[in-house]
């Protein structure tokens, strides 16, 4: 399963305080679903204000990205245009 | 991700032709914001908060409305009253209600310039009698700028509903710290532990403005059947389109925006300012409404950057392998939440593969404008701190910068402070490349010190549209959403040339309105020629799909039988037939029999745009009489992926860097005790002037970003990341000491050279 | 107060006009002459975007009231170009990509212009000196000086 982690605190504040953990999902949209459930808030809050890199590569705003099972998923704030 | 051909295969990409807009440009005839007119179009203008804060008692317009010629007066009343709504727009993190009462304020004024109404009237002087005659009173409120002094306990609030987020518990007391973040990887104590060198050393700046040349200007007009059209110089005009439609309460389709030519943005066009009230105004009188701000207002209304403290301690064994670094960054948001903390969080030691990294910030609200992108938002701010400790720990150490760099450099693999694993990257190839560059070597004259900084940009990539359409003489219009600030339609054009076969010449470069091609995200981010060159890429490469199948169709065989080679559909070896090849031109006039119109458009969310590394070199003298610093030589090396069109991007490296210098030497707002900008002109807020520079040699290392077809990483934001701690490093080179304070001013300056007690000019 | 007749020449034609006596030359090339070339970013005289040549001296418009000109020899942006055929420091600016945004080209075009005519072989310090009044943000003035010494070495028939 992919292993999502958590780098920055805005995501702890839902994580109360767990910073790796596996998730199982493979694509972006069903792992929002699945940390929506796991901490509430959380999912919302990836949805609205984070990027995610999957195996270094950053995707933002991006549903059908694809997750393998042994992918690392970082949650990065999303970065905007200067 | 194939690449389109070998660097060596390519015929337009690479080169340097004449850009399509160019004739219009340097003959006066294209048209920017100021420029557009609608017929019957009257004047709109702004009138703005002489105070820092203040709440507003009241507002009384019949004095104003009654002058024969006003036609309209509108104040934050004549506005939805927004609901806070947070979204990531654009340049940032954006609250809809902040970015309402930022175009108009409510019911308080939360910085010098703020607009409390605007008016429309037949000419310019009746507007100015209408503004004189709106009054206005206020119960003025202490005000705060500094950030400190903003987080400080007993500071004028700004906000009673404002909470520190990212504490736990959630805090009960408003405050001006709208946000607490860190970062963290590993372990910084045991790092520091482990080091034999520490530095620790507190850094600040002062907010700087984007003082693109161009003052915003708009011209917005509604018709009866409630369509309404924006004609406005802006970064994104599908992003004025959204925030008129926000801020409005209308339908995104009702509003048309005709995207005129800007004159600069940097990220502080980003966002909308005048739009939403030139609308307004035009709905309320009957009439188009012109509005264009003046270089004041710009200053004192429009978004700079943060002002900031950044508190850097790193460690270091004596081989040079730093062990922990750490930072506390405190950045100004303006009025409104929203600094570019978390790049700036983000971007310090990005350029370092380290093992233990702690990164702590703070959003912090105070009354001056509300804070708007800069080029790299956060990251030139953090990176100044950065750069010139590890410069002082690399003289603490007795090791060239340029070594010590190398020795903790990121490379693929490499993991940094928000968890990201670097992919393929070019941050080595960058310092080689500085390193065995003339300039590095290069002796030093009396008097004169050399500084060497690096700097590191995500770019990002969005959504884009591109089309291209063949015509039936063969010639082709490539069309994007994507404004050209600095001479992307070339870029666009180039690419799809290129895909196409054919000459760069045959090809028109097009922007439309808004409602005439698919959504695109702002100009900026160093996302065109990435993002919107994927689309205009794709969309060319599916037109020779369809050109192949059409030539299929004219020689009677299979379509897997044609190939496209040089603009032309041949038979794919000798079993297909003797066919001659056959030209686009001779395809195209025979679209209608083939299945009509031969054209395609692609919209995308392009993704996984890499990032980007500078490094550069300045060399500054500082005259021992004056203070006076003159940077005699710059060099800036960049990795660019695959640069298009060199010239442009040899010219974002240049303007970036300058930009840098400026933000160096002598840019910063000026508040007198009241709160107010006392150097709100050109005259005194003082940007670079072709006398002050040298050539700046840009030196482009292409590394290439295996997602794009040519390999494109973005460019344009990456160049003002080093320059400020270049030009420290080389102030400490010549003069022994470190300066931590921008702008490093002819007074500080000055200062610096009594306290280094300089021998002075033989008398 | 009434508006003040202008009789002027601007880029070699006659040219007659209305101005409000505090209106500056820069807006009524602009609004009343519809030659919009000339660009104001900041109506102070410190950005040079609005340069002009007046009986052959480099002015910034914003600072010449409109009724000022009445009688004098004006050249704007508009007036460089021969009909269709670019001067050569506008066919230098366009390839040594002098230009980003464009918006202060107008004004560096002019400057140059004014530069060209009374010194044909200007040095790089020279040419940065004299530029000095003319604001550029997006390029960092490197390719500008390329452009205007290239388009000396033309007109000199280097």
């Amino acid at each position: 399963m992919p292993k999502v982690v958590i780098s920055g605190s805005s995501c702890r504040d839902f994580t109360h305080g767990e910073t790796e953990f596996e998730v199982a999902a493979t694509t972006f949209r069903r792992l929002i679903h699945e940390l929506e459930a796991r901490f509430p808030g959380l999912g919302v809050h990836v949805e609205e204000y984070m990027a995610i890199a999957i195996d270094g590569v950053i995707f933002q705003d991006a549903y059908a990205a694809q997750l393998k099972s042994g992918s690392e998923i970082v949650l990065i704030p999303k970065i905007g245009a200067g | 991700m194939t690449f389109i051909g070998n660097k060596s295969d390519l015929r337009v990409v690479g080169t340097r032709p004449v850009r399509p807009d160019g004739v219009d440009k340097v003959t006066g005839r294209a048209v920017y914001g100021a420029d557009a007119v609608l017929a019957g179009q009257i004047v709109g203008k702004v009138l703005r908060s002489p105070h820092a804060h203040a709440r507003i008692v009241s507002i009384d317009t019949s004095k104003a409305m009654a002058i024969k010629g006003v036609r309209a007066v509108i104040t934050a009343a004549d506005l939805p009253n927004i609901p806070s709504e947070e979204a990531f727009v654009g340049e940032g993190p954006m609250n809809f209600r902040d970015l309402s009462l930022n175009c108009m304020a409510r019911t308080k004024v939360l910085y010098e310039g703020h607009a409390v109404a605007a008016v429309a009237a037949m000419t310019d002087a009746l507007a100015d009698q209408a503004l004189a005659a709106i009054d206005v009173k206020y119960e003025v409120l202490p005000h705060v700028i500094d950030v400190e002094e903003a987080m400080a306990p007993g500071a004028p609030i700004l906000h009673d509903d404002l909470f520190t987020a990212g504490i736990t518990p959630k805090p009960t007391t408003a405050s001006n710290v709208a946000k607490k973040v860190r970062f963290t990887i590993g372990d910084v104590e045991a790092g520091f532990k482990a080091a034999d060198v520490i530095i620790e050393q507190r850094y600040t700046t002062a907010p700087v403005h984007q003082a693109y040349i161009e003052p915003h200007a708009c011209v917005a007009a509604w018709s009866a059947d409630g369509q309404c059209t924006v004609i406005a110089s802006s970064q994104g005009h599908f992003m004025i389109r959204s925030y008129c439609a926000k801020l409005l309460g209308i339908d995104v389709a009702a509003i048309r925006v005709v995207n005129a030519e800007i004159g600069g943005g940097f990220g502080g066009k980003t966002l909308v300012y005048l739009e939403p009230l030139a609308l307004a105004l035009s709905k309320k009188s009957g009439r188009p409404v012109k509005m264009v701000m003046t270089r004041e207002e710009v200053f004192r209304a429009t978004g700079p950057t943060s002002g900031a403290v950044v508190e850097v301690k790193i460690g270091a064994t004596k081989d040079g392998k730093i062990t922990a670094a750490q930072a506390v960054m405190k950045y100004q948001a303006g009025a409104f939440p929203g600094s570019p903390i978390n790049p700036g969080l983000m971007c310090a030691f990005a350029m370092y593969d380290l093992a233990n990294v702690d990164v702590l910030g703070y959003d912090v609200v105070s009354n001056r404008p509300k804070v708007a992108a800069y080029r790299a938002p956060g990251a030139p701010i953090s990176s100044w701190a950065a750069e010139c400790a590890i410069d002082d720990l690399a003289l603490k150490l007795g090791m060239d910068p340029i070594d010590l760099r190398m020795k903790n450099a990121a490379k693929q693999g490499s993991k940094t402070v928000y968890g990201v694993t670097h992919g393929v990257i070019g941050y080595e190839e960058v310092l080689q490349a500085a390193k065995a560059h003339p300039h590095w070597s290069a002796p030093l004259g009396k008097n004169q010190g050399r500084g060497f900084a690096t700097g590191f940009w995500f770019n990002i990539g969005g959504e884009s549209t591109g089309a291209v359409f063949v015509n039936e003489d063969g010639t082709v219009n490539v069309v994007s959403g994507s404004p050209d600030i600095g001479g992307s339609r070339a870029s666009m054009v180039m690419m799809a040339a290129e895909v196409l076969g054919i000459s760069y010449n045959k090809c028109q470069a097009v922007i439309p309105d808004t409602s005439s091609v698919g959504f695109t995200h702002v100009t900026g981010g160093s996302r065109v020629t990435y993002a919107t060159g994927m689309a205009v890429t794709q969309a060319a490469q599916a037109v020779v799909e369809d050109l192949k199948k059409r030539a299929a169709m004219i020689w009677d065989i299979s379509p897997e039988a044609v190939e496209w080679k040089d603009g032309q559909a041949v038979p794919a070896g000798a079993n297909a037939g003797g066919f001659d090849p056959l030209p686009l031109a001779a395809i195209a006039l025979k679209a209608a029999k083939t299945g009509g119109p031969i054209g395609s458009e692609i919209s995308v969310n392009a993704q996984g745009a890499g990032p980007g590394f500078g490094a550069h070199i300045c060399d500054i003298e500082i005259d021992p009489e004056t203070g006076h610093a003159t940077i005699v030589r710059y060099t800036a090396v960049q990795d660019v992926g695959r640069a298009i069109h060199p010239s442009y991007v040899e010219g974002q490296i240049q303007g970036g860097a300058v930009q840098g210098i400026g933000w160096a030497l002598n840019e910063e707002y000026v508040y007198n005790k009241k709160g107010l900008m006392d150097n709100a002109g050109f005259l005194d807020y003082r940007i670079p002037v072709a006398s002050d520079l040298p050539m700046i040699e840009a030196v482009l290392v292409e590394v290439p970003n295996t997602r794009h077809p040519f390999g494109v990483r973005g460019v344009g934001e990456v160049p003002i990341v080093p320059p400020m701690a270049a030009v420290g490093n080389a102030i400490r080179g010549a003069l022994d000491l470190r300066m931590f304070h921008l702008p490093m001013s002819p007074p500080r300056l000055r200062a610096a050279v009594d306290a280094a007690k300089m021998p002075k000019a033989a008398e | 107060m009434s508006k003040i007749h202008v009789s002027t020449t601007v880029n070699g034609e006659a040219a007659e006009f209305l101005a409000e006596p505090q209106e500056s030359l820069l807006d009524a090339l602009r609004n009343t002459l519809n030659l919009t070339g000339s660009k104001e970013g900041c109506g102070s005289g410190d950005c040079g975007a609005c340069s002009v040549i007046i009986d052959g001296r480099l002015v910034c418009s914003c600072l010449v009231l409109a009724v000022e000109a009445g009688g004098m020899a004006i050249t704007t942006i508009e007036g460089i170009a021969e009909g269709e055929k670019l001067h050569p420091i506008q066919q230098k600016f366009l390839e040594n990509a002098a230009l980003q945004c464009g918006f202060c080209t107008p004004g560096f075009i002019v400057a140059t212009k004014a530069l060209l005519d009374v010194n044909p072989d200007p040095t790089e310090t020279e040419i940065r000196y004299w530029l000095a009044g003319n604001l550029c943000r997006c390029t960092g003035y490197d390719k500008i000086v390329r452009a205007v010494q290239d388009a000396a070495a033309e007109m000199r028939g280097s």
